[in-house]
Formats: C-alpha cells, sequence, structure tokens
C-alpha cells in the first residue's frame, strides 16, 4: 500500500510538473521542434531541469542496495542501440511533431475534456495494442 | 527569432518538479518515471504490477483536475490541432514508443539522466523526425499546422 501511495505522490508531482511548465500545450512542443520560425525553447529548459535535479539525485539514490520499498531497483542494463530503438523512437518523433503531444502531457490534458487529447491518448492505446499484438508477440523483433 | 509566448521560470521549476518525480519514484518504488512504459505496461495484457502504474497515472489526472479548476489556461485550446491528425499521432506515438521502449520521459529524462547510450540515440532520434514533421506541416504544406 505505501508503494501505491508513492506512485501516487510521484505522478501528483509529475503531472503538476507537466502543467507548470505549459508542456500541455501542444504549441509550445511544435514551436520547440520549429527550427525555421519562431522558436519556443521551453522544453529545453524543462529538459535542463528536470536533468539537474535527477541525474545527481538518481546516481545518489543508486547507490543503495535496494529501493526504500521494493526488494530491487528495475532499471533496465546496457542494451545494445537496435534498428527496433531507432525505428520506434523515429516513428514516435513523427507522431509527437503532428501533434505536439507525449503520452503523459496528453494523459494529463484528459481532465480538460480537450477531445484532441481524448482522440490522442484513445488512439495512442490501440496504437499500442497493436504494436503488442504485430511486434512483440509475433517475433518481428529486430 | 524566439517566440513571444515564453515562461522560462515556469518551464525551469516544472522540469525540476519532472526531476523529484523521477527521483521519488526511483529511491522508493526503484522504478523509472516513463510514461509510455507505465501506461502500456497498465493497458497490456501480461502485466503482474497493475496497481502501482494504475496509482501514478491517477496522480496525473488528478494533478490535470487541479489545474483545470486552479489554472485552466494550461490547456490552451488556441492552435488545436484536427481530430484526424490527432488520431494518426496517437498511433504512431503509442506504436512507436512501444517499440522504441520509451518516450520523451523514459529516455528524454530518465535515460539521459543516467547516461543510457540507447536513450541518447532514441532521444536524438525523435526530436530530429519531430523537427523534420513539423518542417514539413508548417512550412512545407503551410496549412493550419498550430
Amino acid at each position: 500500500m505505501r508503494a501505491q501511495l508513492a506512485a501516487l505522490l510521484a505522478g501528483l508531482l509529475f503531472g503538476v510538473g507537466l502543467c507548470l511548465a505549459g508542456m500541455t500545450q501542444p504549441r509550445k512542443i511544435i514551436e520547440f521542434l520549429d527550427f525555421a520560425g519562431s522558436w519556443d525553447p521551453s522544453l529545453a529548459l524543462v529538459m535542463l531541469g528536470a536533468l539537474g535535479v535527477h541525474a545527481p539525485l538518481q546516481a545518489l539514490i543508486r547507490r543503495r542496495p535496494a529501493p526504500v520499498l521494493d526488494a530491487c531497483f528495475h532499471v533496465p542494463g546496457p542494451r545494445p542501440i537496435d534498428r527496433k530503438l531507432l525505428a520506434g523512437s523515429a516513428l514516435f518523433g513523427v507522431g509527437w511533431g503532428l501533434a505536439g503531444f507525449c503520452p503523459g502531457p496528453a494523459l494529463v490534458s484528459l481532465p480538460s475534456l480537450q477531445a484532441s487529447a481524448w482522440v490522442f491518448v484513445g488512439a495512442m492505446a490501440a496504437g499500442m495494442l497493436l504494436q503488442h499484438v504485430l511486434v512483440s508477440r509475433g517475433g518481428m523483433a529486430a | 527569432m524566439i517566440s513571444p509566448h515564453v515562461a522560462p521560470a515556469s518551464a525551469l521549476a516544472g522540469g525540476v518538479l519532472l526531476g523529484l518525480s523521477a527521483s521519488l519514484l526511483l529511491l522508493l518504488n526503484g522504478r523509472i518515471a516513463g510514461i509510455s512504459g507505465i501506461f502500456g505496461g497498465l493497458l497490456l495484457p501480461g502485466t503482474t504490477d497493475r496497481p502501482w502504474r494504475a496509482w501514478f497515472v491517477a496522480g496525473l489526472l488528478l494533478a490535470g483536475l487541479a489545474f483545470v479548476w486552479l489554472r485552466p489556461e494550461a490547456f490552451a485550446t488556441v492552435g488545436d490541432i484536427p481530430l484526424t491528425t490527432a488520431a494518426l499521432a496517437g498511433l504512431l506515438v503509442g506504436f512507436g514508443t512501444r517499440t522504441g521502449s520509451g518516450c520523451t520521459s523514459g529516455h528524454g529524462i530518465c535515460g539521459l539522466a543516467r547516461l543510457s547510450r540507447r536513450s541518447v540515440a532514441a532521444t536524438l532520434t525523435f526530436m530530429s523526425t519531430g523537427a523534420a514533421t513539423v518542417f514539413v506541416m508548417r512550412h512545407l504544406l503551410g496549412g493550419s499546422h498550430p
């Protein structure tokens, strides 16, 4: 139960961070990705703030033998850069540039009842299920 | 040219909260704050650890609800995208993040923070195809893209 409360708190903090930073406004993302128009550096500042805090803290935290509420850390180990990683990331980038939404901001936007956020999240769930059926289960992995 | 809509202090402060959230989830639960991974695990069959994922997503929704109530301008509908575009984009983001094992949060924040080579490659890739997509939509097709 304590781990679930911790997850709720982390989710809440993450959502407040996204809203505060304006990441729930697709136009800010699209203007960040637009180097030929009026550039919005907000996302770079968001990443600077997040990495400035999380890079040193994660190094400290991972010196512990285990997290506080679990038996071990669930952090992926070093794996090679493969075609699957690059192809998937490339497709994600195209969708991100089309809508100005990535998964976090889209989910946080659901309570605003914006139609585009609901359609985006529904389609994202469909895309995840489709990927599960075609790639993860079908053995098409690169 | 820098856009007139930038609020640097809010962006930086918001980022700090994202970093704190990722650190909290790692310290307490030993988990990566990657939204596509958390949401995908909640959605797809075969997951054995749904509860913490559901609570994390509930936290996200609760934060959204609080902003709807206190600061609705956080969700500007100005420049909203057509629903067909939203549907196509959502499909690509869902399919792509599962294939590429992460999104802006998992690769762009958590992965970069621990200098994962895979996350550096993923982040450079989605930033590049994202920028190329915006260039095509805004400057080549030059239509209604926000």
